[in-house]
């Protein structure tokens, strides 16, 4: 076991220190449910780094290039692309509305000078495709230069269009509409290495995907009774091994997470491994279901390892070992007093995810009043830290924040009565190279780095 | 049928007006809690989750998850109150003196309240039932692979059709979070009484005891509607 929660130590949880460099999104107080963010992704090369909001917008930030007048200003992320991903839409035949929200976001391995991503909602994933265009072509024999058609018989002679040069614009373009393959809520979609396919899963079922077809899909996970009276368990999370592209994972809302091996049957309703962590009798409670739901589940880089997180705690597992986590990291056990409440306000089913950093050394994750938790895992060293618009002076140290567990409240401590619960960080990245990470609090996002950078 | 604009009005209502509990069970520095007997506690418990069942339940399309969990929670504190009910020198929770019978008047009435309200409603959507039934669960296109008979274009669009024909294509509470499980006559209003039958009426509206046998009435209720029978539903 590694860190006492809410704890942090002087030195922050990692040999760095974490200092502030960007926020994006408005300042006003009052937040628009269509501007809170819902996912944030980096790229492959970390280049780039996308968010999707509750109002189906999608938007990609790009990291400036080196630039020798504003030495400063290197690694800052600056909008290069804003779409509408996903509309509200009607489901006529089942009365129902299909919200825009996008519920995830990945890209895909860059192949060519364009790049694509795939976003999701509850029901519809698209594929969308960002390029570049800073040239156009001019003198077109069959139209005219407002694009409308030229009679015929007017051309007279024929010319060599040329390309001239113009202002740069980004195009995101839908490519492919994979709809009505979820009768359920998507809630996770995940790349495969093999850079053709892709799973979908929502609470009962996982597809996989061709990139290239959407008028069918293969059903690889059903774990939807015959009686749906019997169904205790649904499907929170699914993810493919980062290298090994017939192995993926699933995890539930009972705290279990099954490996399957698409090698061994099509269907893949038999595990291959099942990763379970006996409960511990002493804190059984009513809501011991609940916090073991896991709310997020990661291949680490070197596919070595996975996390998972649940309500209070992450957990990094063997792939080799099934019977038990290798670590649990406290996330917040303060809260383990405050279930009740918790649960009576329905913050009890907030779903938290986790990131691993470039090279799997520590994790992150986020937690109540805009604070999130890093673990280094090599010292296990932990540290709390909070996005917050006053300590975000450019380039200004975040200060480790603590929380009181009882007792006498020292100076510079929160005591847990005075946790703000509406503020709550549930998407984080970390780019995938560099010490540079997102973090999403509301409809603002954080960025940050270390001093370094 | 619903409109597009019904549901965002919900969403705004639920902001609007939180779930009404009383929370008091919640304070641990309230001194009755320190003493409340753990079934006090449990009876709470067992009122907010059912209260959260219902309000999850009036949303066109539930979080499956969400209910899932509050569901396996019922049933979790079901468990742990029924031996309790059944040891005769515990006296069951209404017969609880002093403090403790105050606050559970209070749950009980709370608990009697949200389902009477619940019934209500339901009733009420039952008027809304003539809405077009939503298919039988149809599995993504491509199901057929991983099962035994290939698939023939035709015969998989059949499929889902002939199921629903077959199996009456409700599968009791979390089907597709569709309305149909509130065609069960269960939920008829009281005035139709189509099928009063002495076990299921008392229940409801009268003293507000929580016995066992109604514990097991509500969790029948609640979550096993499929078990209960059900006569062919409007327009099949």
């Amino acid at each position: 076991m590694a860190g006492a929660g809410g704890g942090g130590c002087p030195a922050g949880g990692n040999d760095f220190q974490w200092c502030f460099s960007q926020v994006k999104g408005a300042i006003d107080e009052d937040v628009a449910e269509a501007d809170i963010i819902s996912t944030v992704e980096f790229n492959y090369s970390g280049d780039l780094l996308a968010t999707g909001d509750k109002g189906g917008r999608v938007v990609i930030f790009q990291r400036e290039q080196e630039n020798k007048s504003r030495p400063h200003s290197r690694g800052e992320y600056n909008v290069y692309s804003t779409f509408q991903s996903h509309e509200p839409e009607f489901d006529y035949l089942k009365s129902l509305e299909i919200e825009e929200k996008i519920n995830k976001i990945r890209w895909l391995p860059q192949q060519n000078a364009a790049h694509f991503l795939l976003s999701t909602n509850d029901k519809t994933i698209k594929l969308w495709k960002i390029s570049e265009r800073d040239k156009r072509a001019e003198g077109y024999n069959l139209k005219d230069e407002d694009g409308r058609l030229r009679d015929p018989f007017r051309i007279t002679a024929l010319r060599v269009p040329i390309l001239k040069p113009m202002d740069l614009m980004v195009e995101a373009s839908p490519r492919r509409i994979f709809a009505n393959a979820h009768t359920y809520h998507i809630n996770s979609i995940s790349v495969n290495s093999d850079h053709e396919t892709y799973l979908s899963a929502d609470d009962l079922r996982i597809n996989l995907w061709h990139l290239e077809i959407t008028d069918r899909s293969f059903n690889i996970v059903d774990i939807k009774p015959a009686n749906m009276e019997e169904l205790t368990e649904v499907i929170t999370a699914a993810e493919f091994h980062p290298h090994q592209c017939n192995v993926f994972v699933y995890s539930s809302s009972k705290g279990t997470i099954r490996l399957c091996d698409m090698r061994s049957s099509a269907l893949c309703d038999r595990h291959s491994k099942f990763f379970e962590e006996p409960e511990d009798p002493s804190s059984r409670s009513f809501f011991s279901e609940i916090i073991s739901s896991i709310s997020d589940v990661k291949f680490s880089h070197s596919g070595r390892y996975m996390m998972t997180r649940d309500y209070l705690s992450v957990k990094v597992w063997d792939l080799n070992m099934e019977s038990r986590p290798v670590e649990t990291h406290q996330v917040h056990e303060y809260l383990r007093s405050k279930l009740c409440s918790l649960y009576e306000n329905d913050c009890i089913f907030d779903k938290f995810e986790c990131c691993w950093n470039g090279s799997d050394s520590a994790i992150m994750t986020g937690s109540y009043n805009n604070f999130f938790r890093m673990f280094d895992r090599d010292t296990r060293r932990d540290v709390t830290l909070e996005a917050s618009r006053e300590s975000s002076k450019p380039r200004a140290s975040l200060k480790p924040r603590k929380v009181c567990t009882g007792g006498k409240r020292k100076k510079d401590e929160i005591s847990v009565d005075s946790l703000d619960f509406n503020k709550k960080i549930l998407h984080t990245a970390w780019h995938p190279a560099d010490n540079v990470i997102a973090v999403a609090a509301t409809n603002n996002l954080y960025i940050f780095q270390d001093k370094i950078n | 049928m619903l409109s597009k604009g019904l549901k965002r009005k919900r969403e705004e209502e639920e902001e609007k007006e939180p779930l009404a509990v009383d929370a008091w069970w919640l304070d641990p520095g309230h001194a009755s809690v320190a003493q409340a007997p753990p079934a006090v506690a449990s009876s709470s418990l067992f009122d907010l989750s059912v209260l959260k069942l219902h309000h999850s339940l009036q949303q066109s399309e539930p979080d499956l998850r969400h209910l899932v969990l509050v569901v396996n929670t019922l049933r979790r504190i079901q468990a742990s109150m029924a031996p309790a009910a059944a040891l005769p020198p515990v006296p069951s929770p209404p017969a609880a003196p002093s403090v403790a019978d105050n606050l559970l008047a209070s749950s009980d009435a709370a608990l009697s309240a949200s389902m009477a309200s619940l019934l209500e409603d339901l009733s009420h959507i039952e008027g809304l039932s003539q809405a077009p039934q939503p298919l039988a669960d149809e599995g993504p296109p491509g199901r057929s692979i991983g099962g035994a008979a290939p698939s023939l274009g035709a015969l998989d669009l059949l499929g889902p059709a002939t199921g629903c024909l077959l199996d009456d294509g409700l599968e009791g509470l979390f089907e597709d979070i569709d309305t149909s499980m509130y065609d069960n006559e269960l939920w008829a209003p009281a005035s139709e009484g189509l099928k009063p039958g002495p076990e299921d009426g008392p229940g409801k509206e009268e003293a507000p005891e929580l016995d066992e046998a109604e514990l097991d009435y509500l969790m029948d209720v609640l979550v096993g509607t499929q078990a209960l029978e059900r006569p062919p539903g409007p327009g099949r």
